[in-house]
């Protein structure tokens, strides 16, 4: 059998390349792509962390995390259409009217 | 041992298809790979008894969600990343914006390495303690879900109905009154 950690292992190699994505690339869809591969990563955990207690409890946050992540997704894309509606561009430098 | 074998491989396509889609500068590219990292993931659950969190993954992930993406993808017509401009206005090719960056990367690295480090216990195979053998039962999964989280449950059906009625209002064109 797999030791927990290394599940958690895993976890935090996937959550470390989702920070990485949302800082390194200029492209809203990749940036909403990374925050999915951190939300996965925390569902890994949550998953491996409740078979080692033995409870439901990790598969049913992840459920409710999976159903976050697709309201999440719907709102998320509707702002990149509309903001991509007004400047024509998907490079979030565009995009500084709010910024001091 | 085979299930080693699997987990190892498994865990290695979804790490490398991930720093796949972030390493892409075609954003059509990087959401194909995502799937394929959501089908490894998938794989990871069904060795951790949980094949109901799996296919909810599938379907749901790696099925509308990515369709989502992949639609926007081709209706916005997505343009790639282009390499000349990312080196020009990257706000970490300026020295001091990349000086401070790496020292948030290296704290968030050195925060989870301490973490997983100074865990106890991580060293016994999952399952291995009493108990838990029933998780995989899907039915006492249902049990529970609409029992004990039944409110939770239906706080997500909100969630969703108000996510779906943002996003219609959001994407609408403005001056649009139909």
């Amino acid at each position: 059998m797999i030791p927990l950690g290394h599940y958690l292992i895993v976890s935090a190699i996937l959550f470390a390349i989702g920070a990485a994505g949302v800082f390194l690339r200029r492209n809203l869809i990749t940036i909403l792509l990374s925050i999915e591969i951190m939300l996965n990563a925390v569902n890994l955990s949550f998953v491996a962390f409740g078979r080692q207690l033995g409870s439901f409890d990790g598969q049913i946050i992840t459920f409710f995390v999976i159903a976050v992540a697709a309201a999440e997704a719907a709102v998320g894309l509707a702002i990149v259409i509309g903001l991509y509606r007004h400047r024509e561009s998907l490079n979030p430098d565009a995009f500084t009217l709010l910024k001091w | 041992m085979p299930e080693t074998l699997v987990f190892y491989v498994l865990s290695g396509v979804a790490i490398a298809t991930s720093a796949l889609v972030i390493g892409q500068r075609n954003p059509m590219y990087s959401v194909l790979l995502l799937v394929a990292s959501f089908g490894a993931l998938a794989g990871l659950y069904i060795q951790l008894d949980a094949p109901f969190v799996a296919v909810a993954q599938i379907i749901i992930y790696a099925g509308a969600v990515m369709v989502l993406f992949l639609f926007v993808v081709m209706l916005l017509n997505a343009p790639r990343e282009d390499a000349a401009e990312w080196d020009r206005t990257h706000p970490l090719r300026q020295p001091a914006f990349a000086r401070f960056g790496g020292l948030l990367a290296l704290v968030l690295v050195l925060q989870l390495a301490w973490a997983l480090l100074s865990a106890t216990g991580v060293d016994a195979p999952v399952a291995s303690r009493a108990g838990s053998e029933v998780v995989g039962s899907v039915r006492a999964l249902g049990r529970t879900l609409f029992t004990d989280y039944v409110f939770a449950f239906e706080a997500t059906s909100i969630l969703i109905l108000v996510a779906m009625v943002g996003a219609v209002v959001l994407a609408r064109r403005e001056g649009d009154q139909s």
